[in-house]
Formats: C-alpha cells, structure tokens, sequence
C-alpha cells in the first residue's frame, strides 16, 4: 500500500489499530523522496536516521500498548528557517550555509514531543523573502504538478513536499502570504494562524511584527490536528498570546448554514486572473447551496496594504538580518583587510540579491528624513486596514478571496522585475498586517490543470470558523483528493 | 570675550538584578570571558527578548527618588547600528517614550543651593567588551555584559561649571545607591558617564555647538574632561574657528579629548519601535507599590541626623552621602555610642583607610560593635585618642574585638594619678630651665615638659591628667 | 520620490553592503520603482491615526528576575567562524 499518499488522520488511525508501524510509514515516505526529490529538490537536508530513531521509539510505545497522541509517529518536514538543535538550519541562505543551532524553536521542541519523525528540512525562498522558491541559494524547488513551474514561496518546500508525498505534512512560516501561496500553487491547505497563536522562539525572523508559522496538510482535518500541537502559549516569545487554544478537531463539521461570508470587490478586480476568479465564483455558489450567505462589499484601503507590507516587513528584516556579520556564526568572508572590510564582504557575498535589495528598502524607510513619510505612514496604514477588517467582522464571519492573482507561473517568469513578483502578494498580504487567521484550500483547476486555492479570513483567534468552513467545503467537493501525477 | 560653560551629562548605571534584561543569565561582574551567555544575550538566530520586571520596577524607583513623572504606556525601540560589542547589531533602548521624565535633583556647592533638572530615564541593554588580543592582533568579543540592565539618566544642560557637575554625580549616585537600584561601582563600570560640554558668550540665548565626551571613568575624570574642553573650545572660538559637533574620546592619562571620527557615521540610528516587546503600561498601583519601596532619601536622612543627633549640617550632608558610612554610623548609635563620636572617626580616620587602601564604603571590615567598643574605652578613659587611632588601624588589617587589640598591643593608658604624679614630679624636677621659662610667661613651656611626661610613660599617659598634673604641680612651684 | 546612486551608496554604507558602480545603478533604479509604489501611502489620510507597532495588542508581559543559568560556553562558540581564547575573534578595532 503507498503509505506515503495518505493523509496524518488516515496513517495515525491506522497506527492505532496496529494495522501498520511508524517505521513502516517513515520507509514509505523515505522511498518516495528516493523516487521524487531529484524532480522535485524540496529539500534541503535529510534526516532519514534520526526520523527512523523516532519512528521507532514509536513503536516501542505501541509494543507495549501504551497510548499515543495525535500525530505522533507521523512523519513531517520543516520549514529551513526553523531552528532544530543540531541540525544544519540554513534559511536556503549561504550566510547561514552550515549553521547548526545549539537549541530548537519552541515548534520544534513541540513536535519532538509528540515524537513526531522529522525527516528533513526544507527549501525555501532565502530568510523568507520571495514568492517563488527561487530566491534559494542552494535550489530551485519545482512545483510536483508541473515541474517547469514554480511551487509558490517563501515555503515552497514545504507545500511542494506535502503535494508529492513526500512529507505527510510540514511545517512552514507566513510574513506575506508565505504559507497560503504555495499551498495554492501546489494544491494543499495551507494554515497561518492568528499572530501570538504560534510562539515565533526559534523561527529565524525575518519580519518580526507579520511572521507566523503554520501548517501545510493534505486536507483541513490534518490542518486541525497540527495547529493542536503547535498553537499555545510561549513564555520565551513576548508576542505569544496568553489564551488557551481549544480542540481545533472540534471544529471540523459540515454545516455552514447562517454562515455569514463576505467577499471584498477589491480581490477579485483587474489583478485576478480569469480562472481563479472563475473557481472562486464557484466555490461561492457552493457555500451558497449549503445555507451559507455570501454578500460582496468593499474594503477601500485594501489596495494599500501591498505599500505597507513591502515598507514595514522590509524595514523590520533591515534590523533582524543585520546580525548576519561574519562574527558570531554563520558564512565569513576570506576577503577582508578590516572590520569594515568584514562586515562589507560577508554580507555583499553572503546574501542573494532579493535579500539585499530588501535590506537596502527597509534601511532607507528607515532612515533619518524617511521614517515618518514611509515606516511611519506604513503602520498607520496598517492601523486603518485593521479598522476595516474590525469593520468588515461586525457584519461577517468569514471573509473569502483568491489565495493567489495567478496559478503557479513559469521558473523565471517573474524575475527581471522584482515590482512584478511583488504582486503575486496582494491577496494575502493584508491579513499578515492586520494579524488574523487565514487558511487556503484547493477550490479548483485552471485550463492546464494548476491548483487555485480559496482563502478564507478569519477574525482574530476565530481559526475554529476557518476550519469549519473549509472542512465543509472539502466534505462537498473533490478538490483536495486531487494529487500530481509525479 | 566671556565665555559661559553648559554642561549636560548621560549617565549610565548597570542595575543590580540578579539575572539579565532579556534573559535568564547571570548579571555579575566578571567571571570567564561568555560564561554568563545565552543563546539570546548573544544575538543568535530566532531568539527572542522578554523583558525583566525588575528592571522597570528598578527604573521607576529611580525615578520616583529624582522626582520624575513616571510615564503610563511606554515601550521599548531598536537603536541599529554595528560594532562587534552589540551581536545582534541593534540595541533594544527606548526613544520617545522613555519610563521617567521631568524630574530633579537638588546640590549645592559653595552653599550655593541649584536643582539640575532630570529630562529623561529610560530602560537599555548594555553591550559587550572587546578584549585586545596581545599575540595575533586581532580583537577579542566577551558578551558577559551584553544584556546587563542599565538605565541611563540624562540631565538637562543646566550645569555651569566642573564643580556643579562633578557635585551633581555625587549626588545622584548617593541617591541611586540608598534606592539600592545600582551598586554604582565606577571602577567596575556599573556607573558610567558621557559629558556633553559647551560654551557660549555670556548673555546669550543659544546654546553653543557640544562635544560629547566618552570613557570618562571616574567623577574626578569629569571634572578635568570639562576643564579641558572648556578650555579647548575656548581657544578654537578665539582663533575664529567654529566648533564641530563630535563625539571625542577622553584620556584620563594624557588629560587630553581626542576626536572618535569612527563614531561619525553612527548619527543615523534608524529607531523604530522593538517588535519583539510589547507595551510597558505603568498604572498608579504599580508606581505606589514601588514608592513603597522607596528608603529614606539622603537629603531626608542628612535633614534627620542634624535633629537626632545634633549633627552640623556639613557633617550630616558629608556621612548621609554615602548610605554605607550612614548605616554604619546608625548601627553604632543603636549600640549606644554617641553619634558624634562615631561621626568624627567616620568621616575622618575611616575614610582615610578606605581611601588608601583602595576599598569600597561598604568594603570596611570591622563590625559596628567593633567601633562602638573602641569609642566605649576611650571615652571611659581606657585608652587614649592617639592609641585609639592605633587601633582603628589594627582594626583594617585584623579585625578583632578591640579589648584584645587594646591588650596585645599594650594600649592601656596610665590613668593612675600616683603613678604619673612620680613622673610629672622627676620630669620638672629635671627641666628647672622650662620651669622657669613658663613662670616668666612662656606657655609653650608646659607643651614640651607634658610631651616630656608623655615620653616617659611612652606614650600611654592619660594625656589629660599629664596636662592638668603638669599645671598643677608647676603652679604649686 | 526618486533615489540617486548617492542616495544608494549612503544607504549601502548604513546596511554594511558593498555596491558595485552597475550594481548602484540597477539598486537605484529597481529602489526607484518600489519606493514610487509605496509613495501611493500618501494618498490615504491618516491625520490622527495612532500607528500600529503590533498586530494583536499585548501589554506587561515580563518575566521574573531569576537566574535560570547560562549556556555551555563551547555551544555557543561552536559556529564562530573565529575564535581565540574562549572569545569571538575580529580584525583589530581602534577605539
């Protein structure tokens, strides 16, 4: 039996009645990856040893009839931005080529607690900058439904390598639509939760006041036992908030009549392309017909939050990438006389373009003359986006958009006008800065057979509505049955 | 042209919590280069800051005792900038909203009372060091003392000489140590200060161009900084030179300021607020709960000696300075010796030893019981003051209950009346020539055969009845 | 709001990146067309409006001054790319 097609719920079921070990279904998902990561370079390093170590300690534990949570026992993949203690944790950035942290992100420590088998970590758009996975240093992750386009970024790895099996899920970070996008890309759920849900100790941070891990699962019933272990309460992260997360799998139930679902002009104007409007009009009509009402509004300030996003996540990773210095860890220049000279060369010839030209925004909004015309204007534009999203939850439950304008575009495409890339943001950005819950779920296919995802807004701390919605949308419809022909 | 001084100081003071800012290590002094590390206190990737309670509790206490408003909903901001002491190449600091403002502290100098005001206190992490590498050339980075607490107060220019600035240091770190916030060591670098200075012909509104000055270790280093750089600028204004706003290094050894043009380029700090941390909101409670705290202030305590124990006002003002040397002197009058005793041997052979031995005020080794015992046989007449003061210096290098010092060393003076009168009697018998001198008039006369006495009891004479048996005797001839 | 090469090199010197003469030129022009997209903020009024520092609003969080101990010296040396005597190691820095 292909262990590695099915989803978490179905393995750890499985498990439970002793119908298969965890080793069984580690070697199942190893051999695939043998199969299909030289298509697909989702990874960036492998653990096989340490996952089959775990999956044993597994078994042991249902040798001996003791119980088992969840998820454990299931193999995953993280996200190469955060930290696993003493393995290699690059952010697909050659500044941080060989870095080994000497601790794990609270994540982390989480999953390696529910022993979890981590079978690697994975590629990424470097220090999360990107929407494309092409901003790796090491690789360009290819999208598993069509290996000549991209997988979608910054978690490219992590969507890619659910979508072709070869993680039974993972775990990847959201600063812009990081998680969402490539999920939509790759045709899996994608989950940000509500910013504080998710302590960000250990996540490599690229923009503190937007960065939220999350999930990408094959279906939202996974999605739901994921965001169980890794939500709650971190005394190490000061912005981890202080309110017990509920059963997320009590939210799984098809019913969304009286739903309230409103759909902002704004994400289905002239960006959009065709198709994904299409399905998302469909996707409409479904929750129509099963009691949910659906009203379109407007959300003026939306056009707004791309100019934010880019002026506060660039100026924020302006200040956290500048510990990158040659110093303390991390790529050292051969090339100095000084150390200016240190500082210079190691960082010129230790980040990627995309990283430097971020860098090189956020300094100059920052800077003396600038902070007020851009930093500042961009967080009080931020303040008036979260208004109108306040606004828009008195009369709506659930906000529904396209995850993505586009579906997964060609390698290259997009990459002589970093302007262009920007762009493939829009949808998603505006929820990062108004720090709520959204998830995207596959909703359909375009011409050419690519994934559209659908995403769904939630209120703050409302990931319980979201999951309920999409579980029911995935109750109605086959979208998220569909997997790549690799 | 007359020239008017305006000095405006920052000062920094490491606080004493037990553990860091952000992070659970260790805030001692020393210790083996990044032993007192963490993952955080190091700047490495993914970590995150929480911040120490302690550390506002610290800074609104240090407020409240300058008489500062303490400010509702502060936070904290990043301050960006790279040297190879700062690892994560921002500093966590606060700029706008900094914990206290508008506050005051009271000097005087010459008798001449001023209050300096107090613009601002604010909440920082303190940075590492850099070590110089003997062999190699290279330069070593110890993070210790990155993430060590500090507040940094800063007062407004409204000193006008070196005296008003160096008194002003005094004086705040008298009051930092009673709120106990901060040992205030300078030696050890847990009081620091950067001395802005300026001048301006007298009568004029603006203020002139300042130079700050840094490594400026010790309050007498101070006030020669200033000195020289009022003396500097000076010269450069009378040569028609105009005076370039800069930061300048001072040099204690050379008692000369030199130019950091390295720290040029470090003007464009680029604050913005720390996304990391969450807003500080002080409500009224709080603020009660630490003014609770609060311990009788030195000028309160000087203010209270005066009346209580009938001490001058610069007596009070000189021992209420230091609350080591005012604990001490309050421990020995709860034992019942008298305040101005105790005062006199604090404020004068004590403090000499402390200072020559290189100790701290609360580094002197003997109990109160100890000096209370001491004041005890002198004033019953046991020992005399001169072998009192013996005493007090066996009592730094061996300290032990005075009795046995006393005992030991032979101290005992010679109160017996019949004993000394023999010897009062041979000495005038022996000295006709100073018996004469004093009946003509010469009064020195009774010094020299008293110190004669003295010789002859070897020292141990009760000085007083020597001198009142010397007179008696010369005047029964 | 146009962005010169000087605007570029200052800018560089502040973020310790090196920029070569084309790479200054490219910098300004592709800075240029960002920063003009963001110029688009202006147009949204935002007279009284508190800027927003974090996305959910937390207040008081600290923790509690207790030493909970320090980390292996050699774990947090281990990635040092220079080290000498139990310290991180850089070129020579005059003060």
């Amino acid at each position: 039996m292909e262990l590695y097609k099915l989803t978490a719920h179905e393995l750890s079921s499985m498990l439970h009645k002793k119908e298969v070990t965890s080793v069984e279904i580690t070697k199942s998902v190893l051999e695939r990856i043998e199969n299909v990561e030289k298509s697909v370079e989702g990874y960036i390093t492998l653990t096989p040893e340490f996952a089959l170590e775990t999956a044993q300690a597994v078994d042991n534990k249902i040798s001996k009839n003791q119980d088992l949570m969840p998820l454990e026992g299931i193999p995953m993949a993280i996200k190469d931005n955060i930290c696993t203690n003493g393995i290699k944790t690059t952010c697909a950035s050659k500044i941080l080529e060989n870095f080994v942290p000497p601790y794990d992100a609270f994540v982390t420590s989480k999953l390696k607690g529910i022993n979890a088998p981590i079978i690697g970590k994975l590629n990424m758009d470097e220090f999360a900058m990107g929407s494309s996975n092409e901003n790796s240093y090491f690789k360009k992750t290819k999208n598993p439904y069509d290996l000549n386009r991209v997988p979608g970024g910054s978690s490219g790895g992590s969507a890619a390598s659910v979508s072709s099996d070869m993680a039974v899920y993972s775990l990847g970070s959201d600063t812009g639509g990081s998680i969402r996008q490539p999920a939509s890309f790759c045709g899996v759920v994608g989950m940000k939760p509500t910013y504080g849900m998710v302590s960000r100790y250990g996540l490599i941070a690229f923009a503190s006041s937007l960065d939220q891990i999350g999930s990408l699962t094959k279906d939202v019933t996974d999605c739901a036992l994921v965001l169980n272990t890794i939500t709650g309460h971190d005394a190490l992260d000061s912005t981890s908030v202080k309110i017990t997360p509920p059963d997320y799998t009590k939210a799984l139930e098809n019913n969304v009549k009286g739903l309230k679902i409103g759909v902002p002009e704004e994400y289905l104007g002239d960006g959009i392309n065709s198709s994904v409007k299409n399905a998302i009009l469909k996707a409409i009509e479904v929750y129509a017909k099963l009691g949910a009402t659906v009203e379109y509004f407007t959300m003026s300030a939306s056009r707004y939050a791309l100019p934010a996003y880019y002026i506060i996540s660039s100026a924020e990773a302006s200040s956290n990438l500048a510990r990158y210095d040659g110093i303390k860890y991390g790529y050292r220049t051969d090339n100095f006389k000084d150390l200016n000279d240190l500082y210079k060369q190691t960082r010129s010839e230790g980040f990627g373009a995309e990283v430097k030209r971020r860098i090189m925004l956020g300094t100059y909004a920052l800077s003396s003359g600038y902070y007020d015309a851009y930093y500042k204007k961009a967080q009080q534009v931020r303040t008036v986006i979260r208004n109108d999203f306040e606004n828009a939850f008195n009369k709506f439950d659930v906000i529904l958009t396209p995850t993505a304008p586009t579906t997964a575009f060609k390698i290259g495409e997009k990459t002589t006008d970093p302007l262009q890339m920007y762009l493939e943001d829009i949808c998603t950005v505006s929820i990062n800065i108004a720090g709520l819950p959204a998830m995207s779920i596959p909703c359909g296919f375009d011409e050419i057979g690519l994934p559209i995802g659908m995403q769904l807004i939630g209120k703050a701390f409302d990931e319980t509505t979201i999951l309920k919605a999409g579980y029911t949308f995935e109750q109605n419809t086959d979208f998220h049955k569909v997997r790549p022909g690799l | 042209m007359n020239y008017e001084t305006v000095i405006g100081l920052e000062v920094h003071a490491e606080l004493s919590t037990a553990s860091k800012i952000y992070c659970g290590c260790p805030n001692e002094f020393g210790g083996e280069t990044n032993t007192h590390c963490c993952p955080i206190c190091t700047g490495m990737p993914g970590v995150l800051p929480v911040l120490n309670k302690k550390v506002v509790d610290y800074a609104i206490k240090a407020g409240l005792a300058t008489n500062c408003e303490i400010t509702k909903i502060g936070k904290q901001d990043r301050k960006n900038y790279f040297y190879p002491d700062l690892p994560k190449a921002y500093q966590t600091s606060q700029f706008d909203l900094p914990i206290c403002k508008n506050g005051h502290v009271d000097i005087e100098v010459n008798g001449v009372k001023k209050t300096i005001g107090i613009t601002r206190i604010h909440i920082e992490e303190d940075a590492g060091k850099l070590l110089h590498d003997a062999s190699g050339g290279n330069t070593l980075v110890d993070y210790n003392r990155c993430g060590v607490p500090l507040i940094e107060i800063v007062s407004e220019p409204d000193m006008r000489s070196p005296e008003e600035a160096r008194e002003f240091l005094e004086t705040l770190k008298s009051i930092l140590e009673y709120t106990g916030v901060s040992d205030c060591k300078m030696q050890e670098g847990s009081l620091r200060c950067d001395v802005n200075v300026s001048i301006r012909p007298v009568g004029q509104k603006e203020f002139g161009t300042r130079t700050e000055m840094k490594n400026v270790n010790s309050f007498r280093a101070a006030f020669r900084a200033i000195e020289y750089e009022v003396k500097r600028q000076t010269i450069e204004l009378e040569m028609g030179n105009l005076i370039t706003q800069e930061t300048r290094r001072w040099d204690d050894e050379k008692s000369a300021s030199y130019s950091m043009r390295s720290k040029e380029e470090a003007h464009d700090y680029r604050y913005f607020p720390e996304p990391d941390l969450v807003t500080i909101a002080i409500d009224d409670a709080w603020v009660a709960a630490v003014k609770e705290t609060l311990p009788e202030l030195p000028n309160a305590r000087k203010e209270r000696y005066i009346k209580e124990f009938n001490l001058s006002e610069y007596d009070a003002s000189q021992i209420t300075s230091s609350i080591h040397l005012a604990n001490f002197l309050e421990n020995c009058v709860a034992l019942g010796a008298n305040a101005k005793s105790v005062n006199n041997w604090i404020l004068s052979d004590i403090s000499r030893l402390v200072n020559e031995k290189n100790l701290e005020q609360s580094e002197i080794p003997f109990t109160p019981e100890q000096l209370a015992k001491l004041i005890k046989l002198i004033e019953d007449g046991t020992i005399s003051n001169t072998a009192g003061k013996k005493v007090v210096e066996e009592l730094f290098e061996n300290p032990r209950d005075p009795e046995i010092i006393v005992k030991e060393k032979g101290l005992v003076q010679i109160s017996d009346e019949g004993a000394l009168l023999k010897i009062v009697t041979e000495i005038i018998e022996n000295n006709p020539q100073s018996v004469a001198d004093y009946k003509a008039g010469k009064d020195k006369a009774i010094g020299f055969l008293v110190g004669q006495t003295m010789r002859a009891t070897k020292g141990q004479g009760n000085p007083q009845l020597l001198n009142k048996l010397v007179k008696e005797e010369l005047d029964k001839r | 709001m146009k962005i010169s090469k000087e605007d570029v090199k200052y800018v560089a010197n502040l973020a310790r990146l090196n920029v070569s003469e084309q790479e200054a030129d490219k910098l300004a022009v592709e800075m240029e067309s960002i920063i003009t997209f963001a110029d688009m903020l202006s147009e949204i009024d935002t007279t009284n409006i508190e800027p927003t520092n974090h996305a959910i609003k937390i207040e008081n969080v600290f923790r509690e001054d207790v030493v909970t101990g320090s980390f292996d010296r050699d774990l947090l040396l281990q990635n040092a790319p220079s080290k000498e005597a139990g310290c991180f190691c850089v070129p020579k820095v005059v003060e």
